[in-house]
């Protein structure tokens, strides 16, 4: 984790605000009975990233409760502009401006989700359920249909199970989704710069 | 982006063309901002709406969707009969005294080799003619009837003044001011950018509008330059990158090519990728594909691919046709399909014609969809009324929908449209039983593996031998993926000089793609990648922000592809003594020993500039094209074609060649055809577009964005609507031959009917964000409307451009 720099500026801002204040007020600095509310961002790890939206790629700070102690789960409640950053130098727009609302958007899918054939709801069922059955129905598509040859050509392709990837998951995951698909055979593979 | 986002601050003249980065890309468009504030740069916008952008342009007009080609040849034959071309560069570092074959030719609307019943061109006559050396026969005078020049000058005398105002219902005035300005960046020390978006790629010829743009900017001198180039300005925060990194039906890596079936061998397969010169002494970059190829080979398949059985080229499928989203869903539409996976992608709304889209779904046997949100097409099966109206009890489809991470809860690096990979932070955990992506895809093909392993199967080589070595096998972390991507010795590598010397140790990270090898003892997962996660560590993620020269480059911030470049070309910044073309941008130019400057520079570093090697070093021409060769589907010179649904039913550059009123080459399904309107029946030209509020389909899950933008709306200019007898706010239902949508009607003077070859044609905007799920009022999906045909050569689908009726709900 980085940004520890900007955190030491907050603590530091706030003591200063502090100072000032009363001195604004002209109180003296006898025994104090309340102290001045602390910066809230002061007490919040700060992390870096990158917008998720258009391909501006502006960075974000996303400032977390949680101090990274075992069992201690973050949750994000701020997200702003990277002022460091060389093209949104702090700014976002209305939409980078409200992705606080996206991580916590009710619609998050929480569970893995199953919809049977003729059914009009979901079902929850778990990971392994899930993974199992896709791999089952995938090995046994490909297993039917995959085709070595044709025509006396070498041509290892498997097109009846196709599939999209994504526009804005990470280099890694793209680069590892690539590799798996190819491995299977598949042709049927796009991501969104299609459309 | 041949340039990037701070980079546009060194442009004199700003086109926005095809895209709206006002409210599509804001933070982008401060950089317009700023060239405006403080370089006093000028803004022209051009759009059938007068959109955010337009409303601080110094110059804004009109045009009629889809007739780009038009409007950018028309200027193409304004800078040529003012010859306000930039001299120098357009002889040195293009093609326009290249010799054409004689049996080339043009006439019709049609280019030489055409078969209509396939809908192809044979292209064998689109080259140039070569010299007894082998090399391409030149005539510098630039007087040879058929130099690329001549031909050029000849192909746009046709689109005069008189036939951009004909056809795209642009004044003349304000067409010859536009293009009196784009002429002034001629000189060498006066530049111009384009930004442009979807409202180019989205049309039958999208990528030829995109062509004629940067012919235009060859001809200015404006490409390599600060402040110039051709810029797209991407839709998605990683859309680059999945580009890059080949995730697309006829794509490796790396702009690398999966082979056809009919390359059988490994070396054929090679040696047509292995692009030799055109001319003497160029450096023809593509002459090392081998290395990239052998490289990704030994990243996927490590020890498995070997000299002997060919790098394993038996286990990449060999393609007979494209793959495409358009023919998949085609294929769908048959019942050909029994699977899909979708990966944080809503295809039921993004895809052109939903109805068809639907109806393929509910064929598939089983669809997985791995999202953060409740998208409609994993809820495709569900009865939402009149916006879905489907009966769940008859669709077999088995859905599978599974939680994913968001940006918020995951590591990982994204390619921003200035080709920046930077790298982001995991800030919190992912709600509920949520996984991220790559946890995902490793889990599924472990049990895919391991099914392959116990009972064995069809062709299960690729499978078992794929290289998998992470630590944790079901949880690959970024960190391994990128290192693999950016690539590694596998051996300890000799220098090529001196072989007792060792410039890298088996394991280490590579530096960039020089170090590649093509005998199997590198590995790298995408070459253009290469040097990301070098030998000193991860260069994506870095964040020094000092701009020491000024000029906006940042060679400290995070790492550009490719090798850590900001501008492409930019060697053709600089003259033929090496000299920058404008000294006050100074990018990157010859100290008598090497190219240095401010930027990395793209050429052969040690290369003197005077030695005749051309800027565009992947060309194997080693200089621009302005003649597209065999590498375009409708022809080597952009020509306009109408939309699949026109308003005029003829193309008025050729009224009497039926075959050429629409895109000639572009591939249609027989039923797509029959779904396309005609202008008697829905007399109302639509195009489709984002609003600043929202992004695509995502943010009708995110409650602020809602509040601020909650209900569908079309645009509808004043006076159709008083022709209609609309007022403002009313409900209003927009039909095409495919299905209709209801929504608010929202009249407005930012869109004003256009004369078009003397008739008024009125255009009706319609912003894409509203569907079935989400926290929005509910809406129509928008793509309920648009025709599914896509561009002749990348089968982008035709979103801009297409036929409405508009009436009162």
């Amino acid at each position: 984790m980085n940004g520890m720099n900007r955190r030491q500026f907050f603590k530091v801002s706030a003591a200063m605000l502090s100072g000032s204040s009363m001195a604004a007020l002209g109180l003296a600095p006898q025994t104090a009975l309340a102290e001045v509310r602390q910066y809230k961002l002061a007490r919040m790890t700060e992390t870096r990233n990158t917008c998720p939206y258009c391909s501006v790629g502006c960075g974000i700070l996303m400032y977390g409760l949680g101090d990274g102690a075992k069992n201690a789960k973050a949750t994000i409640v701020h997200i702003e502009g990277d002022a460091d950053h060389p093209v949104n130098r702090g700014t976002l727009c209305p939409k980078g401006a409200s992705l606080i609302d996206f991580i916590h958007s009710p619609n998050r899918l929480k569970q893995p989700q199953y919809r049977a054939p003729g059914s009009d709801k979901w079902q929850t069922i778990s990971w392994d359920e899930a993974l199992d059955r896709i791999a089952a129905l995938m090995k046994a598509d490909r297993d039917a249909n995959f085709v070595e040859k044709t025509e006396g050509k070498t041509v290892n392709r498997w097109l009846t199970t196709g599939m999209l990837a994504a526009s804005a998951s990470s280099n890694e995951t793209a680069y590892l989704t690539h590799k798996i698909v190819r491995s299977l055979g598949m042709l049927a593979f796009d991501n969104q710069a299609r459309v | 982006m041949t340039n990037h986002w701070v980079d546009i601050k060194n442009a004199d003249i700003i086109l926005i063309m095809g895209g709206n980065a006002a409210e599509a890309h804001p933070c982008g468009f401060k950089w317009v901002t700023e060239a405006k504030a403080h370089r006093g740069a000028k803004l022209i916008v051009v759009d059938p709406r007068f959109t955010r952008s337009a409303s601080v342009a110094d110059v804004y007009a009109p045009i009629r969707t889809g007739t780009d080609i038009v409007f950018l040849g028309g200027v193409i034959r304004y800078l040529l009969e003012k010859d306000q071309i930039q001299h120098e560069y357009v002889r040195n570092y293009t093609d326009l005294s290249f010799i054409v074959r004689e049996d080339f030719s043009f006439e019709n609307g049609l280019f030489s080799g055409y078969n209509p019943e396939k809908r192809r061109y044979d292209k064998s006559s689109w080259d140039y003619e070569r010299g007894e050396d082998g090399y391409v026969k030149t005539d510098p005078t630039l007087q040879h009837p058929r130099c690329v020049y001549q031909l050029m000058k000849q192909h746009y005398a046709r689109y005069t003044p008189e036939m951009v105002e004909r056809v795209c219902g642009t004044p003349q005035a304000k067409f010859l001011q536009i293009c009196e300005m784009l002429a002034s960046t001629a000189p060498a020390n006066r530049v111009a950018t384009i930004l442009y978006a979807l409202g180019w790629a989205q049309h039958s010829i999208g990528a030829q509008i995109i062509r004629t743009a940067a012919m235009m900017q060859l001809l200015l001198g404006n490409i390599g330059m600060p402040g110039g180039g051709i810029n797209a300005l991407r839709g998605h925060s990683n859309i680059q990158g999945l580009t890059d990194l080949g995730l697309m039906s006829n794509l490796l890596p790396g702009y690398l090519t999966l082979p056809n079936e009919a390359e059988q061998e490994l070396p054929q397969y090679l040696a047509a990728r292995t692009l030799k010169p055109l001319r003497p002494n160029q450096m023809s970059y593509w002459q090392n594909y081998p290395k990239f190829f052998v490289s990704l080979m030994k990243a996927w398949w490590g020890k498995a691919a070997t000299a002997e059985n060919n790098w394993a080229y038996d286990y990449l499928p060999k393609l007979d046709k494209p793959y495409d989203l358009l023919q998949v869903i085609e294929l769908m539409a048959q019942g050909k399909m029994n699977g899909y996976i979708c990966q944080g992608f809503n295809p039921l709304a993004a895809a052109p014609n939903k109805a068809k889209v639907l109806e393929g779904l509910a064929k598939l046997k089983y669809l997985v969809v791995m999202d953060p949100l409740a998208t409609e097409t994993s809820e495709f099966w569900r009865n939402a009324g009149e916006s879905n109206p489907v009966d769940p009890s008859k669709i077999q489809t088995e859905v599978f929908r599974l939680p994913t991470t968001c940006f918020a809860e995951e590591d990982g690096s994204l390619v921003n449209s200035g080709r920046w990979l930077q790298w982001h932070w995991k800030g919190a955990e992912p709600p509920g039983e949520a996984r991220s992506d790559i946890e995902i895809m490793a889990e599924l093909f472990l049990r895919i593996r391991e099914r392959y392993r116990r009972e064995g199967g069809v062709f299960p080589d690729p499978i078992l031998d794929l290289a998998w070595p992470y630590v944790n096998a079901a949880r690959p972390t970024p960190e391994e993926l990128a290192k693999e991507y950016s690539g590694k010795a596998l051996v300890d590598l000799p220098d090529a000089k001196d072989p007792t010397k060792i410039v890298r140790r088996a394991g280490e990270q590579l530096a960039g793609f020089a170090e590649l090898r093509d005998d199997g003892s590198t590995a790298c997962g995408c070459w253009i990648f290469a040097g990301c996660w070098g030998p000193n560590g991860n260069l994506m993620a870095r964040r020094d922000n000092s701009d020491p020269t000024g000029i906006g480059q940042t060679l400290g911030w995070a790492w550009a592809w490719p090798a850590n470049r900001r501008i492409l070309y930019n060697r053709a910044s600089a003259d033929l003594q090496g000299r920058p073309f404008d000294p006050q941008r100074k990018l990157i130019y010859w100290n008598g020993r090497a190219w240095t400057g401010a930027d990395v520079p793209d050429f052969k570093a040690d290369e003197p500039p005077d030695s005749g090697m051309g800027p565009f070093i992947m060309n194997p021409e080693g200089v621009a094209r302005f003649f597209a060769r065999a590498g375009m589907a409708e022809g080597p010179f952009p020509e306009h074609y109408e939309p699949f649904e026109t308003p005029l039913g003829y193309n008025p550059l050729h009224p009497n060649t039926p075959a050429a009123t629409s895109n000639p080459a572009a591939r249609v399904f027989a039923r797509d055809l029959a779904d396309m309107g005609k202008v008697e029946e829905f007399p109302h030209v639509a195009t489709t577009y984002r609003l600043t509020e929202h992004f695509h389909y995502w943010t009708k899950h995110v409650l602020l964005n809602n509040i601020v933008q909650p209900e569908q709306f079309v645009e509808i200019g004043e006076a159709l609507a008083k022709e209609l007898g609309i007022t403002n706010g009313q409900q209003v239902k927009v039909s095409s031959k495919r299905g209709y949508i209801k929504a608010v009607a929202l009249v407005t003077k930012r869109i004003r009917p256009l004369t078009i070859e003397g008739k008024t044609v009125h255009q009706v905007g319609i912003p894409i964000h509203w569907g079935f799920t989400g926290l929005t009022k509910p809406g129509f999906l928008a793509n309920t409307l648009t025709p599914s045909v896509g561009d002749g050569n990348i089968q982008t689908p035709e979103f801009k451009s297409f036929l409405v009726k508009v009436e009162k709900a």
